[in-house]
């Protein structure tokens, strides 16, 4: 259970700009341990979606990455693209947030997916059609031998979703990462591929680094959670404790601001001010000019994380203590302007 | 307290090359003065193309809608522009419905330019307080869309909508672009405008997180009908109709514990091109039976709220 399959150790993405350099991601640590489903979250811009592309060494050019990815073992960084492709769809696959617009509607469900199977495995056409056939049975995609010659405009929304997950699943990686895979869909949807996740974890070990911003996600599907802000991750535990006792005043700040069902007409808790310009992180603790508890030392040194307990780090030198949640409707800052 | 909105039996057909597709079917509401009363549902159940028709964005097919006493949809002309001046909308993406080419002053200013013929410094003075309702300073005023984070552009179309004092906003979707902690920002500020204004708000979303955060009253579309209606506590709590019961059960919970209790609703929508007899829910419903499939069930009151289902849950 303790065997780290996905590693990422001080990661850093910048991309240079005529008259500065966006910093998306700042010296970021993530571990992944053996058939466990980790959240990643954080608001737009944190710099989530580019550590995950890190992970397959798909960061777009000029990016510039530098640090440590390793997945199963295999360093993804610095390594050319013909070096990634057993990484690519074999060790590791990934499922996006637009399904539509992450399959080619030129072709079949059934090509794109023995397309891959193919580029994997020496397998002829009669035996990928039948791993296509299993990976989209094993997503519980109704009538799969129909689904095979299909193109992506004729299925729903939903459908899509469980084909990428079969195709992303086809060639068995060890890591499944997912770049907000339920943030298009509606609900009904959303919790029908939370619980396929789920059942698809259990039953291969497989191990998922599940990106999203909405909490109630986390909550439901994930084992640990890392929250992400400004390019840096500051806070990491088990699901449990990351929601129930967040130690970070900024995932505390995140979990008050969340309208949570059957809480009422409450009044709604946010978050004073601005996510920083990455061209321009502020001094020290990235969080500080945000911050209800930053002092003079916030503003001068970035905080290193430090454990409070069995798996539970926080990067903050105010950190909560654990304990009770922020209650909604007390820690309004003034709006922003 | 008198409906400012009255909507009959509003009926809207898409004619495509396939067929047509009955995207709204007999749908009635009311919205009274200084209520909130949201449309939920998903994606293709109709709800924003009830909007869309209210505003005569698209034109309905049947039914007729009452709007502060008159027939909204037989007005012409003069009158016509002046009720419109009590209806506004804000839409879902501020990235999309803000033009880029325009200054903040002249997207605020542009109504009060076209309906009042409102000039010079007066308009300038007018968008000023209008940026200041919505929390927006007045060095805001010369700039353009893109130097604006995703919460200030909503608060700009917000600025925009209440620019001629409408009596009713439309919100279609008003916070679903944004981020979570903008997200609270924008509906405090929209709880607090309706309280300082008086408005009425028509709120369309799919989140019902949000609009337990914001509305009075709820109305459930499933397939181009409502399938339940009443209050947002009634609703929640204590839903009849199996459709309002699957949607709440497939939100996700943020407290670990509760998990067990994500129950996501087996099978797709049906094809609006071939739409199955009776109950358009009963192909996914657990408590579907013989008669479900025969006839469409009339919405009917149970207690103080109606629902759509021949099978109601509960009592």
């Amino acid at each position: 259970m303790s065997e780290e399959v996905l590693a990422i150790r001080d990661l850093r993405i910048e991309f240079p700009e005529l008259f500065r350099t966006v910093e998306a991601v700042r010296g970021a640590d993530l571990s992944v341990r053996r058939g466990e489903i980790m959240g990643l979250v954080g608001e737009s811009g944190c710099g989530k979606s580019m550590t995950a592309m890190a992970c397959l060494g798909l960061v777009p050019p000029p990016g510039r990455v530098s640090g440590h990815v390793s997945v199963d073992g295999f360093e993804v960084v610095g390594r050319p693209d013909r070096e990634l492709l057993p990484v690519r769809g074999g060790l590791a696959a990934m499922i996006f947030q637009n399904p539509g617009k992450a399959l080619n509607p030129f072709f079949t469900i059934g090509r794109q997916l023995t397309d891959v199977i193919r580029l994997h495995h020496r397998h002829g056409e009669r035996e990928s059609r039948e791993v296509a056939l299993e990976a989209l049975r094993s997503v519980h995609l109704p009538d799969p031998e129909i689904a095979l010659g299909r193109y992506p405009h004729q299925l729903s929304g939903g459908q899509l979703q469980r084909a990428m997950i079969a195709m992303a699943l086809a060639c068995e990686p060890k890591v499944l990462i997912a770049d907000e895979p339920t943030t298009a869909l509606d609900v009904t949807i959303q919790a029908q591929v939370i619980v396929l996740l789920r059942e698809l974890a259990d039953a291969r070990g497989l191990t998922i680094l599940f990106i999203t911003h909405d909490l109630g996600v986390v909550g439901s599907l994930c084992d640990r959670v890392s929250v992400m802000y400004a390019g840096r991750v500051v806070e990491v535990g088990s699901v449990r404790d990351v929601l129930e006792s967040p130690a970070h005043p900024y995932t505390r700040k995140l979990l008050a601001t969340v309208p949570k069902l059957g809480d009422g007409h409450s009044e709604l808790a946010f978050i004073p001010g601005q996510v920083p310009d990455m061209a321009f992180p502020p001094s020290g603790c990235a969080f500080h000019p945000r911050c209800e508890r930053a002092s003079p030392v916030c503003t001068k040194s970035d905080p290193d994380g430090r454990d409070l307990g069995a798996m539970h780090r926080v990067a903050c030198h105010h950190a909560h203590g654990g304990g009770e949640t922020e209650a909604p409707g007390t820690a309004n800052g003034a709006p922003a302007r | 307290m008198s409906a400012l909105l009255e909507v009959r039996d509003l009926d809207k057909r898409y004619r495509t090359r396939h067929g047509v597709i009955h995207a709204v079917q007999g749908v009635s509401f009311d919205v009274r003065e200084k209520e909130t009363v949201a449309l939920v549902g998903e994606s293709g159940c109709g709800k924003s193309t009830v909007a869309l028709s209210l505003l005569h964005l698209i034109e309905h097919d049947g039914g007729r809608v009452r709007f502060e006493g008159a027939e909204f949809d037989q007005l012409k002309g003069r009158r016509e522009q002046e009720l419109r001046r009590d209806l506004s909308i804000v839409f879902q993406n501020p990235y999309s419905s803000l033009n880029p080419r325009m200054r903040i002053k002249d997207i605020v200013g542009e109504p009060m330019r076209t309906a009042y013929g409102t000039r010079g410094r007066e308009l300038v003075e007018r968008v000023r307080e209008q940026l200041e309702a919505v929390g927006l300073g007045p060095e805001h005023l010369r700039r353009f869309p893109h130097e604006f984070s995703g919460g200030q552009r909503q608060r700009i179309a917000i600025a925009r909508a209440l620019a001629l004092e409408p009596k009713l906003l439309i919100l279609d979707e008003p916070t679903a672009a944004l981020d979570v902690s903008v997200q609270a920002q924008v509906l405090n500020l929209l709880r607090e405008l309706q309280r300082r204004l008086g408005l009425s708000y028509l709120l369309i979303s799919h989140n019902l997180a949000t609009v337990e955060s914001i509305a009075d009253r709820v109305l459930v579309m499933y397939f181009g009908r409502i399938v339940e209606s009443g209050t947002v506590s009634e609703v929640f709590n204590d839903p009849r109709h199996p459709y309002t019961r699957a949607l709440l059960d497939s939100v996700p919970s943020i407290d670990p514990s509760q998990r067990h209790r994500l129950k996501p609703l087996e099978g797709d929508l049906p094809s609006p091109l071939r739409p199955p007899p009776g109950c358009a829910f009963a192909p996914r419903c657990a408590r579907a039976a013989h008669d479900c499939t025969a006839r469409p069930p009339p919405l009917g009151s149970i207690g103080s709220r109606e629902a759509a289902c021949y099978h109601p849950l509960g009592g």
